[in-house]
């Protein structure tokens, strides 16, 4: 069913200073759902020079079109999601010392102890706690609830935030010998392969990119922004949890759900989607061909943008690929460069390769 | 050299200098304190040393300053694949520690290196039911360099040690924020008097320390009352601010006091000595309640030798052994001022009055 595509449109995604000062300015932004203007304002900046129709919608996704040449092209909606979860000041209890409450899914163990950013001038904070010497044994035995814990920007500090601003942690992307180390790589790494494909867009296709709102809320950007594409397949472009860790016993890990180093990771089933049967195999037959490592996200829980798109009007085939990621929804995650490069290079591959055959029905077996 | 505290204070937190692994922070100390005094050594535990000598008549006597330079951290325990598990040294709240920004300095052929890594909590269904939701003991905690397995194997043994490597950080009001303000805001303080000290008169020799493994108990500061043999000393180390989770006795407003320490290491006629000075060149301070003993340097030092007297001062400081501590700028100067105008204020025969009645 595939089209052939020829060497020379062929896209060997790199990272250099220029794409690592993007996927830097894109990690350090701070973006929590609800408020996702600083990676707007990129992804706009970044996409301006190929003048390509491009509008904000009612809730603030970044919806751009980019049309391919020929006759009868398939209609392809990637989405990648612009917020990250975080905090908000909700409550002033001192000069420079407020309340927060956390937007999405952060474990309160990750937030003790940690530098913070507020609001849209990164004003620096920290959030503390106790002393050790203060503690009774008896407190150290319970984890600190977020109710207990303040955001503390310094003396005087009451004038530089104010309640309803969102923080998010203070950590500067960082390469780690052949990894990744940032927050929000869930999902800027996502962000950074769209522009890149929209830069490299395969001309077979008309591709409609999504840059959506509060996926961690519920996928709700995407919800509207399928509506608004009316597309004939969606993609999502995600980062999943890389839980390839030693067990605590020493047992062999068999819910790593993926491993770093094992290339994308295509999604069969999550707690959202089932992955269309064509889309699955159109991206596992392409990896192989292109030599590309890759691995299946086990079956399991969680969801992606997909969960939105593939429910959209009469019903969108869908699939999710993920950049693998450890340590997701906490201060910084790690990625392998070589797995988040593999999954550019699939994706523009495999968008190349794309047509209308893909649609024909398939025997579901 | 004019010395300007904010960016020493910065340099001396960007450092490592775990308790017994100093050489990071003495380096940095080191240039600063030899541009402000007659000579400098290290003591065999390697606390530094810096004297000033006074204008006194010979034999002079002797004032020691001791602040401590070390740090808590963590040390590598066993090595699985390229996951490196942890213990403590000093105390550290394991709760501070999932998430936590570190350095792992490792070798690579007899030369350190440093590693940039992060200490991680492993996802709840890989823990025992203990893990899943109460707070991680360390035992379960790694640290992840993000290297693969066969580098990890190459650059890191077993003993390692791991510093905290949040960035120093200025916040709102002459606050700042990072790791090891516990105690190296005492050693820029102790700077602070030694560089107004170069300035004007005093008549006893100055001897400042920059203690070691005071956070595995006065270690240092043990050896170099002994090797100093001063009259008397000044401890200065941080205690306990008001914020969250603050308390302690004191609960000291940050940027508005110098605590002076009473309690059972310290002589009420230094006390008496210190507050005198501080009245008169209206320095704030306030009694820092210490009833049985310091939990700093000052424990060790009073019975060095025959016993030293002590006075401690302190410098109040949020979020003790975190590495997000805060304190005030202005309190580190005010500490190093009152430090300078009490010690150039020393007449030679200043012990006469350090009596119990």
């Amino acid at each position: 069913m595939a089209r052939q595509v020829e060497n020379s449109k062929k896209y060997s995604p790199k990272l250099g200073k220029k794409e690592l000062d993007l996927l830097t300015r894109l990690s350090n932004a701070l973006s929590v759902s609800g408020d996702e203007q600083e990676v707007r304002e990129i992804v706009y900046e970044e996409l301006k020079p190929l003048d390509l129709p491009m509008h904000t919608d009612a809730m603030g996704n970044v919806l751009v079109r980019h049309e391919g040449k020929g006759k009868d092209r398939l209609k392809v909606m990637i989405a990648t999601h612009m917020d990250e979860v975080g905090m908000m000041l909700t409550k002033e209890d001192g000069d420079g010392l407020f309340e927060f409450v956390v937007i999405g899914g952060v474990d309160p163990r990750q937030l003790v102890g940690k530098p913070v950013i507020v609001g849209r001038k990164h004003v620096p904070g920290v959030i503390g706690a106790k002393a050790i010497h203060l503690t009774t044994k008896e407190e150290r035995e319970q984890v600190l609830k977020v109710n207990s814990l303040r955001i503390d920007v310094g003396l005087g500090g009451s004038k530089l935030v104010e309640i309803g601003d969102r923080a998010t942690f203070a950590t500067s992307l960082a390469v780690l010998g052949p990894s990744l180390r940032g927050k929000a790589l869930d999902d800027r790494l996502g962000v950074f392969n769209l522009i890149q494909l929209l830069k490299n867009a395969p001309d077979n296709i008309d591709l409609l990119a999504a840059f959506t709102v509060q996926e961690e809320l519920g996928l709700r950007g995407a919800t509207i922004a399928a509506y608004h594409f009316n597309p004939d397949i969606g993609i999502a472009m995600d980062s999943t949890p890389a839980n390839d860790m030693p067990h605590f016993d020493g047992e062999a890990n068999h819910t790593h759900n993926t491993k770093l180093d094992g290339g994308p990771a295509i999604y069969l089933m999550d707690g959202a989607t089932i992955g269309d049967h064509r889309l699955v195999k159109w991206l596992t037959e392409t990896a192989d061909a292109e030599k590309i490592p890759w691995q299946y996200r086990q079956p399991g829980r969680g969801g992606t943008d997909a969960g939105a798109i593939h429910k959209t009007r009469a019903g969108v085939p869908s699939v999710s690929v993920s950049v693998p990621q450890r340590y997701l929804h906490s201060p910084a995650g790690m990625v392998r460069i070589d797995d988040e490069l593999n999954t550019l290079k699939l994706m523009h591959a495999a968008l190349s390769r794309l047509d209308k055959s893909i649609l024909k029905p398939q025997e579901n077996k | 050299m004019t010395f300007e505290i904010l960016p020493f204070l910065k340099s001396m937190i960007s450092v490592a200098g775990l308790s017994g692994y100093e050489t990071p922070i003495r380096d940095v100390i080191t240039p600063v304190w030899q541009d402000l005094s007659d000579r400098t050594w290290v003591s065999s535990h390697g606390s530094l040393h810096a004297m000033r000598y006074g204008e006194g008549a010979e034999p002079r006597p002797k004032v020691m300053i001791a602040a401590h330079m070390d740090a808590i951290g963590l040390m590598v325990t066993a090595i699985e694949n390229e996951f490196l598990r942890i213990t403590q040294v000093g105390g550290v709240d394991p709760r501070i520690l999932p998430g936590q920004m570190v350095t792992v300095h490792g070798s690579k052929s007899g030369e350190m290196v440093e590693l940039p890594g992060m200490v991680v909590m492993p996802p709840a269904h890989l823990l025992p039911k203990d893990g899943k939701s109460g707070p991680l003991p360390q035992k379960y905690l790694f640290v992840d360099t993000g290297l693969r397995a066969k580098e990890v194997d190459k650059l890191v043994r077993v003993g390692d040690v791991i510093s905290f490597a949040t960035d120093p950080r200025e916040l709102s009001g002459d606050t700042i924020s990072g790791h090891t303000l516990d105690n190296r805001a005492s050693v820029a303080a102790t700077t602070v008097a030694l560089d107004e000290l170069s300035r004007r008169k005093h008549l006893w020799d100055v001897i400042a320390v920059a203690t070691s493994q005071e956070e595995v108990g006065g270690i240092g500061a043990k050896g170099s009352s002994f090797d100093i043999m001063p009259d008397f000393a000044i401890v200065i180390d941080v205690t306990f601010a008001n914020g969250p989770g603050g308390g302690g006795i004191g609960n000291f407003e940050l940027g508005k006091t110098v605590p002076i320490t009473w309690g059972a290491c310290d002589h009420p006629a230094l006390y008496d000595a210190m507050k005198a000075v501080a009245d008169e060149y209206e320095i704030p301070v306030t009694r820092d309640f210490s009833p049985s003993g310091s939990g700093t340097d000052a424990y060790d030092v009073q019975i060095a030798q025959a016993g030293i007297p002590v006075v401690e001062l302190g410098i109040p400081l949020r979020y003790m052994h975190t590495p997000v501590e805060v304190v005030s700028i202005k309190d580190v100067k005010r500490a190093g001022r009152l430090m300078a105008e009490f010690i150039s204020s020393l007449p030679l025969d200043f012990m006469n009055t350090v009596r119990w009645e």
